[in-house]
């Protein structure tokens, strides 16, 4: 089953049990008190799907490790790796320093 | 009887797609080189340069003559063919059983080749993926909207592939030379989602899959590439892996 499917089938589900509830199907004296409720669920759900979304988003952008020490310490290996090329003969095309 | 000598007859071959980096191709050979011999594992590095006018070439040749031809294997192409093929192209001059693919831009630090390898031995895994998303983990020299894009698109990669590893457009990985041969095969899309699509089918396919978090310093010579037409071809390749897998 490919995950279009995976998620056709679970959205169909949910969606039945919507409509059923929607339309009084199912009988249950909550859902009568809450006409308005029921009616905007798959809305509420959405808007607060997308809250979840964008609140995990933002922390891990602002959680994203920042490699400082990672790239200052290639810089030196940079400048180590030249010095030794060109002991061992090795011609760069350009002078970086 | 008498001694027991240590004989892993693994080896490494490292596959470096190459286009004009002529100023990243000798360090990073130098790093590899370095960190290689100091782990004491068999390896190659295998230079596929797609023509390069830059020289990327006759650096490739001056290094070969300083480290070895058994070490350093170039095996050029004449125009620029895509990645996939780069791959395919490198493997069939692969002596290893195991295939190390990185880029050649000095974003992949060679130092997490160990950590793969090690990764790897621990609980037999097909793939090591390099990931920027967890532990140690990071990147260097993005700004706020290049994070926001890269974890923005990651979640929603996550929440509709569910591909069973957190870093998918990665490229430093490591893979048995077997399970990379099927996966190349079973995989139509071109550039860099052809990563991806890789690991994407890799579960499908039901390989194991092991993760090392690594460090990602954005490219230091030359010019890192996420523009509109990256984005368009990353949301193509997830609609259709979505679809299809």
């Amino acid at each position: 089953m490919t995950k279009l499917f995976e998620w056709l089938a679970v959205f169909g589900v949910l969606g039945a049990v919507w409509l059923s509830l929607v339309n009084n199907k199912i009988e249950c004296a909550l859902i009568k008190q809450h006409p308005t409720l029921i009616l905007f669920s798959p809305v509420i759900f959405l808007a607060l799907f997308g809250f979840y979304a964008a609140t995990v988003v933002l922390y891990r952008v602002f959680t994203f490790n920042n490699c400082e020490k990672a790239a200052a310490e290639l810089q030196e290996e940079i400048q180590e790796a030249r010095t030794e090329l060109t002991k061992l003969g090795f011609q760069f095309k350009d002078n970086h320093d | 009887m008498g001694d027991e000598i240590e004989t892993t007859k693994d080896k490494y071959s490292i596959l470096l797609p190459t286009y004009n980096e002529v100023e990243n191709l000798p360090i990073i050979i130098w790093l590899i080189i370095k960190h290689m011999k100091d782990s004491g594992h068999d390896y190659e590095v295998i230079i596929i340069d797609d023509g390069s006018p830059d020289g990327t070439q006759d650096a490739a040749k001056q290094l070969q003559k300083i480290y070895g031809e058994d070490k350093i294997i170039l095996k050029p192409r004449e125009k620029k063919l895509g990645l996939g093929t780069a791959y395919i192209h490198g493997m069939k001059h692969a002596t290893g059983n195991f295939i190390i693919i990185m880029d050649a831009d000095l974003s992949h630090h060679p130092k997490f080749i160990t950590q793969f390898i090690e990764k790897q031995k621990s609980k037999n895994y097909d793939v090591v993926s390099g990931t920027r998303y967890v532990g140690d983990g990071g990147v260097s020299g993005w700004d706020f909207k290049r994070k926001l894009i890269s974890r923005g698109a990651n979640f929603l990669t996550q929440l509709l592939l569910r591909p069973g590893a957190s870093d998918l457009t990665g490229s430093f990985r490591l893979y048995k030379k077997d399970v990379l041969e099927k996966l190349i095969k079973s995989c139509v899309s071109k550039g860099y989602v052809f990563q991806m699509e890789m690991i994407v089918r890799a579960r499908q396919l039901r390989y194991t899959v092991g993760e090392v978090p690594i460090t990602f310093v954005d490219r230091v010579y030359g010019e890192s590439k996420l523009g509109g037409s990256e984005i368009f071809q990353f949301a193509k390749a997830l609609l259709y892996l979505f679809a299809t897998t």
